[in-house]
């Protein structure tokens, strides 16, 4: 989701956004395509789809490599795979992990806690409402909530590194609530993804 | 002020933009362009009050070999008007132009209502050296108010011409005037994942901008030194990381405010005297105020709270330190003693109470205020006093108050089409909007003497 987000332009997010919301909660890969193609703009599309593109590859080129069936997808790409969520919300000044969240948290502490030699980021952000020092220290008290969830679920405090961005680094532009929802959040960000 | 010519010899006027001095530190990081100058700040006024002052400042007389690039009678009639405190008469509408006080029918300026007259002169007396001089008149009294000789070179034209509006403006209104002050300013170009951010400082008219820093990363929080000389800010450019430095505006040299203390450092607040910064150091999911003595290197920890405290600012008298805290559920302002003790509230009006401004006399303080009726974030001030609160401004967004050093006017962020920086009067009467080709946000007035 984190490489999703940062490629995309305005236009596209609130698309991926339904997209994932989508593939959560549908069954077949196929039929969220079509749903959420409908909802995109043309041009945005290509990007919009990007997630999805190794399995779409052999209907789209001719020179795809055959997809073997024991080949094991990227599971940090697999959009079935909670690991491709690395997106936390948070409700309006807020630092409480959400119920919803727990999964996504839960699947990344058992990668992080087997994989001790990977190193990540958690970036804590808020919307735009409150000042931007103010804004800051929450975005940190986020991303330090999902730490402390991690770390008691076996990640080692060296693994992660904190920052926040508070209000500075929004995913969606906009002054109203679809917009601050989506900026309220914490994002796990792994080197080298 | 006397009434009596007076040489301008220890006038701070003669601040210019000295030869920039790449410090190497900064090189490494940053690409730096001391020295380029953008676009200035539109300011214009978008309330001004029914009995503004009617005067007219006639162009100066120019002489010598080498005329001045600047017209100063202009500056100085833009900066009065800028104020909204006066209405200037129109030059193509002045019936004569006199520049030397003996030639001014008065009978004839009485009849255009113009209560206040300034003429001046500029003599060219050597290479790039100016005499300038300047008159006051009163038109009713037909007498002089003030005359003053400034002397001046090319680059220090418009700083004389601000100190003429000084001059003009405290002899009218009693209050001291904030032209030849300056203002920084924080803004970001590009797209939004990927803007690029710059920190500028600028004349009080918005000329003169001259960007210091430039980063891919947030820049947030300038402070001024007491003495004008430095800026301490906040910036993430350490790979998201906020740290704290101290940068000289003119030389750009600047260090990072280093602590033993891993952690964010942010929201950097220069002590009055200007040997302490207070600041906040974010760690843990926990904000605390912290004070550092910038020569001994001497660390207090202001509050020790589980809650977010941050945005600290000094009164003027040095003796306390108002931030921001939610240790009460929500962001409210609190005052502690400079040197500890318990916090105490001070807020109460409003859901939410954010980042305090203190006014020069320390008798009241700006904040950006949300009534909690779903109309976003507004300037406020209360009085400390009395505990009066009055909302000043109509934004959604406001933030990022600063008092101008002669607290007429407190300068802040807003939201338009895009951000923008705002101006209003401590009484809330007269608004101005300083508009920039980019995002702008982050003001702070310098104080005096800089």
């Amino acid at each position: 989701m984190m490489k999703v987000i940062t490629r995309m332009t305005l236009a596209t997010v609130p698309a991926i956004f339904l997209l994932f919301v989508l593939l959560a909660g549908c069954g077949t890969t196929g039929e969220v395509e079509d749903q959420a193609s409908a909802e995109t703009s043309a041009s945005a599309s290509t990007e919009a789809s990007e997630p999805a593109s190794t399995e779409r590859a052999d209907d789209q080129t001719a020179t795809a490599e055959p997809m073997e069936p024991q080949t094991q997808m990227d599971p940090f790409e697999d959009p079935n795979n909670l690991l491709s969520q690395r997106v936390v919300y948070f409700d309006f000044d807020s630092s409480a992990i959400r119920d919803d969240a727990l999964p996504v948290i839960r699947a990344h502490a058992d990668y992080l806690a087997s994989n001790s030699q990977v190193n990540f980021t958690l970036e804590g952000h808020a919307d735009e409402r409150g000042t931007r020092e103010y804004n800051l220290a929450l975005g940190e008290r986020r991303a330090d909530a999902v730490r402390r969830l991690l770390i008691a679920n076996g990640v080692s405090p060296a693994q992660v590194r904190v920052v926040s961005y508070g209000e500075e680094r929004p995913a969606v532009l906009g002054h109203d609530e679809s917009a601050w929802s989506m900026n309220r959040r914490a994002e796990l960000v792994y080197a080298n993804r | 002020m006397e009434n009596t010519s007076t040489q301008f010899t220890k006038a701070p006027a003669a601040r210019i933009r000295k030869p920039v001095v790449i410090s190497s530190v900064l090189l490494i990081l940053l690409a730096l362009t001391a020295g380029a100058y953008a676009k200035p700040l539109t300011i214009t006024i978008t309330q001004g009050i029914e009995a503004a002052l009617p005067i007219a400042v006639v162009p100066f007389r120019v002489s010598g070999a080498v005329p001045p690039s600047e017209d100063l009678a202009q500056i100085v009639s833009n900066d009065l008007v800028r104020t909204g405190q006066f209405k200037a008469f129109p030059v193509k509408d002045m019936l004569s132009k006199p520049t030397d006080p003996a030639t001014i029918k008065y009978q004839n300026w009485r009849i255009l209502g113009v209560e206040s007259l300034v003429i001046g002169q500029v003599e060219n007396t050597g290479p790039d050296n100016y005499t300038i001089s300047f008159w006051l008149q009163d038109v009713f009294q037909a007498k002089q108010m003030v005359a003053y000789k400034i002397p001046a070179t090319s680059k220090t034209l418009r700083a004389a011409a601000h100190k003429i509006s000084d001059i003009v403006y405290e002899q009218l209104t009693g209050v001291k005037g904030a032209f030849s002050t300056r203002i920084a300013y924080v803004t970001a170009e590009g797209d939004f994942r990927e803007k690029r951010y710059s920190l500028w400082i600028a004349d009080s008219d918005g000329e003169n901008a001259q960007e210091i820093l430039r980063s891919k990363e947030p820049i947030m929080s300038p402070s001024w030194s007491p003495d004008g000389k430095r800026i301490a800010y906040a910036s993430l450019e350490q790979g998201g990381a906020q740290k704290v430095y101290i940068q000289n505006w003119q030389t750009t040299e600047r260090e990072q405010v280093k602590t033993p203390l891993s952690g964010l450092h942010g929201a950097p607040s220069w002590s009055p005297k200007g040997d302490k910064l207070a600041f906040t150091i974010t760690k843990n999911g926990n904000a605390d105020i912290y004070t550092l003595h910038l020569k001994t290197q001497k660390m207090r920890k202001l509050t020790t709270h589980w809650a977010i405290d941050t945005e600290p600012v000094w009164t003027p008298d040095g003796g306390s330190i108002i931030f921001t805290s939610d240790r009460g559920g929500r962001p409210q302002l609190y005052r502690v003693a400079a040197d500890g003790g318990k916090p105490r509230r001070l807020t109460f009006e409003g859901r939410e109470n954010l980042k305090a401004a203190v006014s020069p006399d320390g008798k009241m303080i700006a904040m950006v205020h949300d009534s909690g009726n779903g109309n976003g974030y507004q300037i406020a001030t209360m009085e400390l006093d009395s505990g009066a609160m009055q909302i000043l401004t109509e934004g959604r967004l406001d933030e990022s108050p600063s008092f101008a050093p002669n607290g007429s006017m407190i300068i802040y962020a807003t939201t338009g089409r895009r951000g923008e920086l705002a101006a209003v009067s401590v009484d809330g009467k007269i608004k101005q909007s300083l508009s920039y080709q980019e995002d702008v946000r982050e003001p702070a007035w310098s104080p005096f003497n800089n």
